[in-house]
């Protein structure tokens, strides 16, 4: 339950603020006016597909990058034109780039010795952080000696032996398999929690992103969508790119019909009756919506439902069998193709739907988020 | 194809090889030959490698070779590194494409016009300045530098291209600066392509003839040059005899590479496999 008490944590002491910061690259803006602040003791992420600039702003916390204009301050503290041996963060690479030349002692020890410290230091220290990642049996060896899990908890312990201020992590579990990573997701969260350490972690694989932070922040095209924790990004997304992103959704796209303080009804050619959301928003009347509807809040059954709103018919087009749940795809009579997810509570795989039924669904006006943009 | 290689097939791999080192064992065999004429077999005998080993010459000149080659090898491994290391870490700069392609140059030039524009350069330096004085060991020396340093500098910089920038990132966001990062991350991990450079350079020196011949003086005369002429005077069995030295030197130095290298290889690969199968115990 580890990541449940990190996301409830409330932290307020600021260590990083990322200010109008812009960086180009020629005629590319990889970064384009980010603005963000990250608190003291924080796991946050940057989520976001390729090329949307999370890497860069890292790297530009890291000192490798250089802003074209805005400020980065850590600490209070401005930290424009420091150099990365000067600046109070350390860097997890992707590839974890581990020197070759040298044995997992000499990596974890390679920063404490640019510090100058005494032996005697650098060896306790060493330890120490040897006995976190537990690999004291391989403090003799040499990095292509280990496998992929153990090079990714020595690169931990590397970037974590200086005790940074904040520890930047550039994709930090991508090179691991499946179930190497989930165990990993863990033992970071549980480390980081133990060392109260700030973690800035980069990432695409918005699961990952979900398992371990307190806050995300979804960027696209250099520029962030939504910062919030977790549960809100995932129940309350802004915007259609970030409900799309974060998780799997049924999106209707349609027309706001009536627009009260305490419900609005849209009308979309892509189901058959009204949609009745239970919630004021932000929008005109007669403005372009979209729905989103997650899968897991759509009800599939063979039996029309007792309600007039939320509700259309369809064909199973496809079933995929996962295990703990099943995902049925019903393709209503307008064409638009409807994900429903349902635990498989009993061991028959649910026998009464089956390909080419004839089934309804229908949501709860709770369940959906209507997003404007 | 199992054991239906065709006929076609075995011709053509037999021909080649032929092609490739029939002189060289011819060569050899005649090194061995007794008779004074080269090309008349006369029965089995060591006589000219005896022989070899007795002419003052001939010693002199592998002398002047061998200094030539390594220093002319260490001076061009230094600025080759240099070099490389400009290509393949300062990102776009003004003059680049001219830098890298005067670099190269060296590689696609013929070897007179080297030779006969450093032999021009010479001449008027030391009539500007008097350095350097003469023509000898020093100016083979700067001479093969400046052609083997191109060898060098490619080589460098793709060993650099290959290798994880992120691990130079690294050493420097644990604090070191970027010289400690050069001499303590940067040069052990491509000590190997350093090494490698250096023994080209130094092999590339070694039987140079054109530029020697060019940038020598009189009291400095290297092994190529040596056999050259005396082979313009007639074929001596005693250069057959030095041509198999130098063959022999040439294979046991690739042999005991291939093989220092495949066992380290060997290594490698059973430390990674041990650290799998200990994974999967876990």
């Amino acid at each position: 339950m580890t990541t449940l008490a990190a996301a409830t944590r409330t932290r307020t002491k600021p260590i990083i603020q990322i200010q109008d910061v812009v960086k180009k690259f020629g005629d590319f803006t990889a970064v384009n006016g980010v603005s963000l602040t990250i608190n003291q003791g924080e796991l946050f992420s940057l989520l976001g597909g390729s090329g949307c600039g999370k890497s860069t702003l890292l790297r530009m916390i890291a000192g490798f990058e250089e802003p074209t204009s805005g400020r980065i301050l850590i600490d209070g503290q401005d930290i424009s034109g420091l150099a990365p041996y000067e600046r109070p963060v350390n860097m997890m690479f992707q590839s974890y780039a581990l020197f070759p030349h040298m044995t997992v002692e000499q990596n974890i020890a390679f920063g404490l010795k640019q510090d100058g410290l005494p032996k005697a230091e650098i060896k306790k220290r060493v330890a120490e952080m040897l006995e976190l990642v537990e690999l004291g049996r391989f403090a003799k060896r040499k990095p292509q000696q280990l496998s992929g899990g153990q090079r990714q908890r020595v690169a931990l312990a590397r970037s974590l032996a200086k005790r940074p201020k904040v520890l930047l992590l550039d994709e930090p579990l991508s090179a691991l398999d499946k179930k190497l990573r989930e165990r990993t997701q863990l033992e970071l969260v549980d480390i980081q929690e133990e060392l109260d350490v700030t973690f800035v972690m980069v990432t695409h694989d918005q699961e990952e992103a979900m398992t371990m932070s307190t806050r995300v922040a979804v960027m696209d095209a250099g520029e962030i969508i939504q910062i919030d924790n977790p549960h809100a990004m995932y129940e309350y997304p802004n915007s259609r790119f970030v409900a799309e992103f974060f998780g799997s959704v049924n999106m209707f796209e349609g027309v706001l019909d009536e627009d009260e303080a305490d419900y609005v009804t849209i009308q979309s050619p892509e189901i058959s009756s009204r949609i009745y959301v239970s919630h004021g928003i932000a929008a005109r009347q007669g403005q372009t919506v979209w729905v989103a509807v997650r899968p897991e809040k759509v009800f599939i059954g063979r039996q029309a439902p007792d309600v007039t709103d939320n509700v259309d018919q369809g064909t199973v087009t496809d079933i995929v069998y996962l295990g703990g749940i099943s995902t049925y795809m019903v393709t209503l009579d307008s064409g638009k193709v409807v994900r429903v997810t349902v635990p498989n509570i009993t061991r028959q795989a649910q026998a009464d739907i089956t390909w080419e039924d004839r089934v309804w669904i229908h949501w709860n006006p709770e369940s959906c988020v209507v997003v404007t943009q | 194809m199992g054991r239906n290689r065709s006929f076609f097939l075995l011709t053509a791999l037999g021909l080649g090889f032929a092609f490739l080192y029939v002189p060289i064992l011819l060569l050899i065999i005649y090194s061995f030959n007794e008779n004074r004429l080269v090309t008349v077999w006369s029965g089995f005998s060591t006589k000219w490698y005896l022989e070899l080993f007795q002419d003052d010459n001939i010693l002199d000149a592998a002398w002047v070779s061998l200094r030539v080659a390594v220093f002319s090898a260490t001076i061009a491994t230094i600025l080759g590194t240099i070099a490389g290391m400009v290509m393949a870490r300062f990102g776009r700069f003004r003059g680049r494409t001219m830098f890298s392609g005067m670099l190269s140059a060296p590689l696609v030039m013929p070897e007179v016009i080297t030779g006969l524009s450093l032999l021009l350069l010479f001449v008027a330096l030391e009539q500007a300045i008097g350095i350097p004085a003469g023509r000898g060991v020093s100016t083979i020396t700067i001479a093969h530098s400046t052609f083997t340093m191109a060898f060098v500098a490619v080589i460098i910089q793709s060993r650099l291209a290959q290798m994880d920038e992120s691990v130079e990132e690294a050493a420097l966001d644990l604090g070191a600066r970027p010289a400690k990062v050069f001499f303590a991350i940067t040069l052990p991990i491509i000590s190997p392509a350093i090494v490698a450079g250096w023994l080209l350079a130094f092999t590339m020196s070694l039987d140079d003839l054109v530029v020697a011949s060019f940038t020598s003086g009189p009291a400095s005369t290297t092994l190529p040059m040596v056999v050259f002429s005396s082979v313009r005077l007639g074929v001596s069995p005693k250069i057959n005899a030095l041509a198999t030295l130098l063959v022999l030197v040439a294979a046991l130095t690739i042999l005991l590479a291939a093989w220092f290298m495949r066992r380290q290889e060997a290594q490698r690969d059973k430390a990674a496999a041990a650290a799998a199968a200990e994974e999967e115990r876990f």
